[in-house]
């Protein structure tokens, strides 16, 4: 299908696709990221790259179409008739934790000390932030393993850009965190008066959540320790990654008023962590067609109501109505990225879920 | 079924559904229907960043309440809104029980994290535990939850047997078993899922319908279809035959225009009727159809429209299974 959008000018990200070799899709849910994420990874093959795109949940037919089932946590290859390749996986993030866990514990006994903790259990699965975190830490495996030219990250829905740029930061943060100290503490003995303190805190807590709950707690930092600055280390390089001239961040958003202000939100972020929005796609925009009659299209429909081109001109308005106030929206999102260049995808007449479709993104981004 | 008599069936309805459907529209049309039946609403949003406020033209919205809309002489209750942060709610439930000092510690040693990841879904069933007071305090006649966008939402709302699995002890655990016994009466809460007739969000609404079902056991209300464009006949007329038949003369390029924009409108229109009817047959709850709005702003007269629709929707209810 094909539409009188405005102009598209795709040459950047079609350089992005082809020169840089780690590409993160950003922005607010449900607006098409990991088609956007697939999409790049594809177009990056078909330059002849070898490209892997890190999904965190793909619909389950465009998960079919790329050959993931709900469990590979490693790069399947997808079969296609290009002269590069295309990898794809889909992020676990337990077990990327567990695996981060093992290789930094000093002994496999603490290793699994930390895997069966129950509190680690509950971090590794609901701390806010590790499905970021898992995310920019797979990135970082993938670059160091070295058989890929182009790295696409799909990114978790997250309501602040920072999130993701900042997760890997923040588990040692949470390592760092005074209380997490005191607790760490209880096995010298020359600190018995913060000691007193932290009893009776720990204490109350256990009044709201219960004994178990906070023995758990106190074990698994006691598991911890001597790994933090393994952890640490391992988070500066993955902040390196991200701010190096090699990576850009593709903002995704759709042209819908909520999305819009989430997304300049996520650009000023990044733009206070350095990090620039080097392209923007908006995508799912209604078409437009015709030229520039709009205000007398609602009037027809209205005055040729009941004859058979009542209904012609009152798709035309509607359309138009729809597309301009789209329009109207991106206006200063795309703005505010310049001088970045922005695409605007159409909506297509079905919804993307496999190759082909894909392919048709594509032609729009790439 | 009439709109006061559908609002009544629970105090409390969560409007779940994958972020970018619309959502927090129905929930404010949800309120609106509600409170021009003479019901008075209290929307409750649980993400702290909803266009509640910009729609209804008001302040932003706090842990305070602050009214969307006010009664009129009309009969029309009024509707207000408030937010539900984790935060606030465990500053507010430690003060309850009598622990305001390490309430203050908490937060200050920015520890709410460790609390919080203690036990799964605790800020979850903190959250829905201040729902659960405002249920029981009858807040208002009516009080719509705008859930957590997608995979959140389950989670959101499983938080609270995930607990009771976790802690076994507690007040914590008492809240969890609270705020279960409420989300599974139909008689105080039931659930509206809200999708677009597009296939992704079809399928996963079918999925969280029956998760719910299982994993919480929550009573489910009808399913909200969003944005459904008002069926056009005749979109395959010939413009430039139409138009000589009828003496009208077309300018250069518009019956190109015409047959593109016709033929682009009856495709989606195919498309939202092929999964419409996939919805139905996946899943045996009624729908409530809303139309798509065409208009750029979603101001008080835009959730009015939607509102109508519900309640038009509604009024059909019993007749349609």
């Amino acid at each position: 299908m094909t539409a009188d959008g405005p102009p598209v000018s795709g040459e950047s990200l079609a350089a992005l696709v082809s020169e840089r070799s780690i590409l993160v899709c950003c922005g607010p849910g449900g607006v098409g990221k990991t088609t956007a994420a697939a999409a790049a990874a594809l177009a990056g093959a078909r330059c002849g790259r070898r490209s892997v795109v890190v999904t965190i949940d793909p619909a389950r037919r465009l998960a079919d179409a790329l050959g993931l089932d709900s469990l590979s946590n490693t790069p399947t290859l997808v079969a296609g008739d290009w002269p590069g390749e295309l990898w794809a996986l889909m992020l676990d993030t337990e077990s990327t934790f567990d695996a981060l866990v093992s290789k930094y514990a000093p002994a496999p006994e603490q290793a699994e000390a930390i895997l069966s903790n129950r509190f680690y259990r509950n971090i590794s699965g609901a701390l806010s932030g590790t499905q970021e975190y898992m995310a920019m830490e797979k990135l970082h495996e993938l670059h160091d393993e070295d058989r890929f030219d182009l790295i696409v990250v799909d990114t978790p829905p997250t309501r602040n850009a920072l999130d993701f740029v900042d997760a890997p930061r923040r588990l040692t943060r949470l390592l760092d965190n005074r209380i997490f100290r005191l607790l760490m503490l209880p096995t010298r003995a020359s600190f018995k008066a913060v000691n007193v303190a932290t009893q009776t805190f720990l204490r109350t807590v256990a009044r709201v959540v219960g004994s178990e709950v906070v023995q758990d707690a106190v074990r698994f930092f006691q598991a911890f320790e001597g790994m933090e600055d393994g952890f640490r280390d391992r988070a500066q390089r993955v902040h390196q990654l991200l701010s190096d001239p090699g990576t850009a961040f593709l903002l995704v958003a759709a042209p819908r008023p909520d999305v819009v202000a989430e997304a300049e939100f996520f650009a000023d972020k990044l733009g206070e962590a350095d990090i620039g929005v080097a392209a923007l796609v908006v995508n799912r925009m209604h078409p437009r067609f015709g030229g520039e009659w709009s205000e007398v299209d609602r009037e027809r429909a209205s005055t040729l109501a009941g004859t058979p081109l009542g209904p012609l001109y009152e798709s035309l308005a509607d359309l138009r109505q729809l597309a301009d106030g789209e329009e109207g929206h991106v206006a200063a999102l795309v703005a505010r990225v310049a001088p970045a260049p922005a695409v605007r995808v159409p909506m297509l007449a079905a919804d993307v879920h496999d190759l082909a479709g894909l392919s048709k993104v594509g032609e729009h981004l790439f | 079924m009439d709109p006061r008599g559908f609002c009544r069936q629970s105090r409390l309805v969560i409007v779940a559904g994958k972020g970018g459907v619309g959502k927090t529209t129905v929930a404010a049309a949800l309120a609106r229907m509600a409170a021009r039946a003479g019901l008075s609403a209290l929307v409750v949003e649980v993400e702290g960043k909803s266009g509640l406020a910009a729609a209804f033209g008001t302040e932003v919205l706090s842990y305070d309440e602050v009214v969307l809309s006010p009664a009129s002489p009309d009969g029309t209750a009024e509707v207000r809104a408030r937010t539900i942060t984790p935060d606030g709610a465990l500053v507010e439930y430690l003060e309850d029980k009598g622990l305001r000092r390490l309430s203050r510690r908490l937060l200050r040693g920015g520890a709410v994290d460790v609390v919080a990841t203690s036990a799964p879904g605790i800020k979850d069933i903190l959250v829905l535990g201040k729902v659960k007071q405002l249920e029981r305090a009858e807040a208002a006649d009516l009080i719509v939850l705008d859930a957590p966008a997608s995979g959140h939402a389950m989670r959101f709302l499983m938080s609270a047997r995930g607990l009771l699995d976790a802690v076994n002890v507690g007040p914590l655990q008492a809240q969890a078993r609270d705020v279960l016994e409420m989300l599974t009466d139909p008689e105080r809460c039931q659930v509206v899922l809200v999708t677009l007739a597009e296939e992704t969000p079809v399928n996963e609404v079918v999925e969280t319908a029956y998760t719910l079902e299982d994993k919480v056991g929550t009573n489910l209300g009808p399913v909200v279809v969003n944005g459904l464009y008002p069926v056009l006949e005749g979109l395959d007329a010939d413009p430039e035959a139409a138009a000589a038949a009828l003496d009208v003369s077309l300018r250069p390029g518009e019956a190109e225009a015409l047959r593109r924009a016709a033929d682009f409108r009856s495709r989606r229109q195919a498309l939202q009727a092929e999964q419409v009817g996939r919805l139905s047959a996946a899943l045996a709850l009624p729908q409530l159809h809303l139309p798509a709005l065409f208009d750029a702003e979603l101001g008080l007269s835009q959730i009015d429209r939607l509102a109508d629709a519900l309640a038009t929707g509604v009024e059909a209810l019993g007749v349609v299974p």
